[in-house]
C-alpha cells in the first residue's frame, strides 16, 4: 500500500481503505517475455492434421512444434472439437482452417490465432495477451474473464460476451446476445451490430461501444459520451481487423458502469459496531 | 447437462435413423445414461385409420430383479392386445423390438385419448408414442447400444430429434428418459436440455385440466405443457412462444410434430444450441461437434439467440 502513496504511482484507482486488492508493480510489466519463453521462428512453418487426432494430441502436438521452433503453425481439419489451442503461452502464430468447439483458444498469453470458423462456447476464457480472429459466429460466453490481447469474432456471437472481463478489448463485427458484458470490470467491447437485453448488467467498470441496436440495458449500465481520443482509438482498432462502424464510429453508443453499485468501502452494520 | 440433436430432410425422404444416431453418439459425453429418439417415417402408404404405436410393459432394469416378471410382461402384452380389440383397434403386425417394448400398426377410428387412457391402465404400461409417423425409441446406454438394440440404423424417413441423458433431477430409468411424446396428440414429441424451475406448479395445474405425468423429470412437463395449449387451438408454433414466458427456468427444447421440426431457447438463453441451415437440410444440435458428424466438411453454423423460436416445415 505503500507504493499506492509515492510519488509517480501508475495507479488509477480510487480504492483506499479496507481494500484487499493486491496492486501490480510496474517492474513486473516491464519482463516482456516471461523465463519459460520459447524463441521461435515465424518463418518456420508447419501444418497438423487434426482429423484422426484427440484434442490432447493436438495440443501436445503444437508444444512440441514450439520447442522445434516452428513459429507459424496451421492446424488442418479440426471439426469442431472442444478445447484446442489452449494454454499456449509463447509468441506464435496459429492458424485453425475450420471449427472449434468449445473452450477454444482458452488460457493463452502471447499467440496470434487466426480461426477460419467458427467457434463454441468459452472461446478464449482467460486470455491474457495476444489476438485470436474468429472468422464466422462464435457462441456464447465470447472472451469469458480476459485479462488482455484482442480478441475479434467478424460474425455473431452468442450470450453473455465478456462477462467478467478484466481487462483487453472484445470486438464483434456481428450481434451480440443477451447479458453482454455482465460484471465486467475493466477492458473494453466494440459491438458493430445491435447487442441483446441486458447489456452491462452489473458492471462494475469497463467500457462498451454498441454500433447498433441496443436490446436493453442491465442494471447500473448507463449511457456516456463518447470522447475524439475515444473515436480515433476505436477507428484505428477496427482497421487493425479490416472491419468498419456501419453508422462510423463517433455514432456508436458508449455504454458505462454507473457505479450506484460500489459499495467497496462501506461497512457491514456488525463491523460498524466494532467502529462506534 | 443433456444432449439434444434434430434434422429435417425438406421435400426428400434419407436415412435419418442413421443420421440422427451418429449426431447422438458424438454427444455422447453430455449425457451417457440414456438415448432417445423420435424419428418421423414416411406416410405414404398409412391410411386415414391406421396408426403406428410403440409402447413398454415394463422397465428394462426389472428384467433382472423384478418377481416373476416374465410372466407379468406377458400378461400385460396380452392385456394391451385384449383392450386394443375391445375397444375396436385392429392389429394388423406387431413386433417386438426388446424383451419389453413392441411396437405395432393398427386401425382404429375412435376417441385415441380414451383408448390410451385405457391401454396405460394396465400396470407397467406405457405408450411411449402414437401416430402417423412417429415412433419413439428410449432405453439405457448411448446411441450405439440403443440403436443397435431397435435396430434403427437406417430408418428413413424426413425428420427426427434425439436426446442423450445425464439424469440430474429423476431417475436413471427408461420412463424419465427422453424424448416425449405430447400425449395423446398424434406425431407430437419434444427434447429438452435444462431445468424448469416451476415444474410442480405448472404440473398441478395441468393435471387438474385432466392431462397425466408418467415421470417426475421436468421435460415431461413441456411435452404435455404443448399438448394442453395445443388442445386448446393454438398452433405448434404459438404455443412454443407462449412457453417463453409460462416456463421458468433455462432450456432449449426442440420439438416434432408430423411434418414440423422447431426450437425454442428460453429468455437467459443459458443453454447451447447450434443451428446449420441450407436449403434442404436444417440440423441442430447442443454442439457443433454433432452436425459435423453427419457434414464432416467445413459448414457454416449460427447460435439461435435468447426468446428465440424457429419452427421449419418438411
Amino acid at each position: 500500500m505503500a507504493e499506492l502513496n509515492s510519488p509517480g504511482s501508475m495507479h488509477q484507482e480510487k480504492l483506499a481503505g479496507r481494500t484487499q486488492q493486491i496492486f501490480f508493480s510496474a517492474v513486473e510489466s516491464d519482463r516482456l517475455a516471461p523465463p519459460h519463453a520459447i524463441d521461435v521462428d515465424f518463418d518456420k512453418c508447419c501444418e497438423i492434421d487434426a482429423e484422426n487426432l484427440r484434442a490432447r494430441e493436438v495440443n501436445s502436438k503444437i508444444a512440441e512444434l514450439m520447442r522445434e521452433g516452428y513459429g507459424t503453425i496451421t492446424v488442418l481439419n479440426p471439426g469442431a472439437k472442444h478445447s484446442l489451442g489452449v494454454g499456449i503461452l509463447n509468441r506464435l502464430n496459429l492458424n485453425f482452417e475450420g471449427s472449434l468447439g468449445y473452450f477454444g483458444c482458452g488460457l493463452s498469453d502471447g499467440p496470434n490465432i487466426r480461426v477460419a470458423g467458427r467457434v463454441g462456447w468459452s472461446c478464449a476464457e482467460n486470455m491474457m495477451s495476444g489476438t485470436i480472429v474468429i472468422e464466422k459466429n462464435a457462441g456464447s460466453t465470447f472472451g469469458a474473464a480476459i485479462r488482455g490481447g484482442d480478441l475479434v469474432c467478424k460474425g455473431d456471437v452468442g450470450s453473455r460476451t465478456g462477462i467478467d472481463m478484466k481487462g483487453g478489448t472484445i470486438i464483434v463485427g456481428g450481434r451480440t446476445g443477451a447479458f453482454s458484458g455482465f460484471m465486467m470490470q475493466r477492458g473494453r467491447m466494440i459491438v458493430l451490430g445491435d447487442a441483446g437485453p441486458n447489456l452491462g448488467d452489473s458492471m462494475y467498470d469497463g467500457l462498451i461501444y454498441v454500433g447498433g441496436e441496443i436490446a436493453g440495458l442491465g442494471v447500473d449500465a448507463i449511457d456516456a459520451e463518447m470522447t475524439d481520443l475515444e473515436c480515433s482509438w476505436i477507428e484505428r482498432k477496427l482497421a487493425m481487423y479490416g472491419l468498419e462502424a456501419p453508422n462510423g464510429v463517433a455514432n456508436m453508443r458508449k455504454i458505462e458502469s454507473g457505479k450506484q453499485l460500489w459499495n467497496y468501502d462501506s461497512l457491514e452494520p456488525t463491523e460498524k459496531k466494532l467502529v462506534l | 447437462m443433456c444432449g439434444i440433436a434434430g434434422l429435417i430432410h425438406r421435400g426428400k425422404q434419407a436415412d435419418i435413423g442413421g443420421e440422427l444416431l451418429l449426431m447422438l453418439q458424438a454427444l455422447k459425453h453430455r449425457g451417457p445414461d440414456s438415448t432417445g429418439l423420435a424419428v418421423y417415417g414416411s406416410t405414404d402408404d398409412v391410411d386415414a385409420t391406421e396408426f403406428v404405436m410403440r409402447y413398454k410393459v415394463a422397465e428394462g432394469a426389472e428384467l433382472a430383479s423384478g418377481f416373476r416378471i416374465y410372466d407379468q410382461i406377458k400378461e400385460r402384452h396380452e392385456a394391451v392386445h385384449s383392450r386394443l380389440s375391445e375397444s375396436g383397434a385392429k392389429i394388423s403386425w406387431e413386433e417386438e423390438a426388446t424383451k419389453y417394448a413392441f411396437r405395432n400398426r393398427f386401425n382404429f377410428d375412435g376417441d385415441m385419448r380414451r383408448l390410451a387412457n385405457y391401454l396405460e391402465d394396465i400396470e407397467g404400461v406405457e405408450i411411449l408414442s402414437i401416430g402417423k409417423s412417429l415412433e419413439l425409441v428410449k432405453d439405457l446406454g448411448d446411441a450405439q447400444t440403443v440403436g443397435d438394440q431397435y435396430g434403427l440404423g437406417n430408418f428413413r424417413g424426413t425428420h427426427a430429434i434425439g436426446h442423450t441423458r445425464m439424469a440430474t433431477e429423476s431417475d436413471v430409468d427408461i420412463r424419465s428418459a427422453h424424448p416425449y411424446w405430447a400425449y395423446p396428440f398424434l406425431d407430437v414429441s419434444v427434447v429438452h436440455n435444462g431445468q424448469l424451475t416451476n415444474y410442480w406448479n405448472s404440473r398441478r395445474a395441468l393435471e387438474r385440466r385432466g392431462h397425466r405425468f408418467m415421470s417426475n423429470c421436468d421435460s415431461e412437463l413441456i411435452a404435455v405443457y404443448l399438448a394442453d395449449s395445443m388442445d386448446r387451438g393454438e398452433d405448434l408454433e404459438e404455443s412454443m412462444h407462449r412457453s417463453l414466458s409460462e416456463l421458468d427456468g433455462v432450456f432449449t427444447y426442440v420439438v416434432a410434430s408430423q411434418n414440423e421440426l422447431g426450437m425454442a431457447k428460453d429468455y437467459m438463453a443459458a443453454k447451447p444450441m447450434v443451428l446449420y441451415e441450407s436449403d434442404d437440410f436444417v440440423a441442430l444440435a447442443s454442439e457443433e461437434v454433432a452436425i459435423r458428424s453427419v457434414f464432416p466438411h467445413e459448414i457454416d453454423t449460427t447460435d439461435p439467440y435468447e426468446g428465440e423460436v424457429r419452427v421449419w416445415r418438411s
